[in-house]
């Protein structure tokens, strides 16, 4: 476990009108699995996109490894999207020349081991992939980086449960030791065991930031009940508009 | 080995309990070196750091010993061993009896019956 990893100060950031990020305060430290949750529209993926510099924010800091989001944090970020964006034509293993070409710290051996543990074919066409195993492909590319901050945006929505177990543990084995990997979900019972902590975030703040078994020993239940009963005791528009 | 994990306790309790288990049944013998953290915690699909603080609560408890060059073993003091057999032993007879009794029977009743199977 090292220093702060992730610093993000009163971060704003808004759709036209629509603010997704509202004031969003949140320090992450290295070494650490960490849930992001957070119901439908919270602006969980505004703000893995934030920390990966695909948008900027109109107001506040961020820093990742003490750096503004740039050339330096995208080295060291390996970031799996919600949304599959590789050319259907492209073969597995012309993905494995991309990422060897685009990032040093690829190691295209683990890659390569992984698929022979999974069966997939390295030889197969992204289009000719069913979409779960499209989606194994995608982490098995985003986990074969030696990333100092994995950002995981939903990686078990779309997969069976079996594969989700595949995925938990391709995760928990594969990480490096010293990053921290911020998984963004709301299937939270199935990686709850995983995580060391989890941050809340609800109308485009943290709420609330907190070790999984903290949680279980004061609340005396799973992080997904109080998740259910923090959102469910929120009346209709929040009331903090 | 299988582990077993209820939604309303701390995780990190839940592992030390079944290590425990494990090592009092023999699972682990007398001086055995166990699986390292990531192994452990692959095994069980949680956290490293979640089965590291497990572990180390096993050290607090004297039931393994983490040396530098032999990793973390089970303790080769069979006092403790036999000392933690017994209060666990402990622990499963005060739950017969209070099953029992919340079914209507005195203790010495449950103890009849437990002596008749």
């Amino acid at each position: 476990m090292g220093g702060i990893l992730i610093q993000c100060q009163d971060i704003w950031k808004s759709y036209g009108k629509r603010e997704v990020l509202r004031g969003l305060n949140l320090q992450l430290e290295s070494g650490k699995i960490v849930g992001l949750l957070g119901p439908n529209g919270s602006g969980k993926t505004t703000l893995i996109k934030v920390l990966n510099g695909l948008l900027r924010v109109e107001r506040g800091t961020v820093l990742i490894d003490g750096e503004e989001p740039g050339p330096y944090t995208k080295s060291i970020i390996s970031y799996l999207p919600d949304k599959p964006y590789f050319a259907g034509w492209m073969k597995v293993s012309d993905l494995f020349d991309l990422f060897e070409d685009f990032y040093k710290d690829f190691e295209r051996g683990k890659a390569e081991e992984m698929c022979r543990t999974l069966q997939i074919d390295t030889g197969l066409r992204m289009k000719t992939l069913s979409k779960g195993t499209k989606e194994k492909v995608q982490l098995i590319l985003v986990m074969s980086r030696k990333a100092k901050l994995y950002l995981l945006d939903e990686p078990i929505a779309g997969v069976d449960p079996a594969a989700r177990d595949f995925i938990l543990s391709t995760i928990l084995s594969n990480y490096n030791p010293d990053g921290t990997v911020l998984i963004s979900t709301h299937l939270i019972s199935d990686v709850e065991r995983v995580l060391d902590e989890v941050a809340f975030l609800q109308n485009g703040q943290v709420v609330r930031q907190e070790l999984v078994d903290d949680i279980r020993e004061k609340e005396g239940k799973s992080v997904d009940e109080l998740f259910r009963d923090v959102f469910r005791t929120v009346p209709f528009g929040g009331g903090v508009w | 080995m299988e582990w077993r994990l209820d939604d309303n306790r701390p995780i990190w309790l839940q592992l030390q309990e079944q290590l425990t288990r494990k090592i009092l049944s023999g699972g682990y013998h007398v001086g055995e070196k166990l699986p390292s953290v990531r192994e452990l915690a692959a095994e069980a699909g949680v956290n490293p750091n979640t089965m590291q603080r497990a572990l180390t609560a096993l050290d607090a408890a004297g039931l393994t010993v983490t040396n530098r060059t032999m990793g973390r073993t089970v303790t080769e003091d069979t006092m403790i061993l036999e000392g933690m057999r017994a209060a666990l032993a402990q622990d499963i007879i005060g739950q017969f009896y209070s099953s029992a009794a919340e079914l209507g029977y005195t203790k010495e009743q449950a103890l009849e019956l437990l002596k008749r199977r």
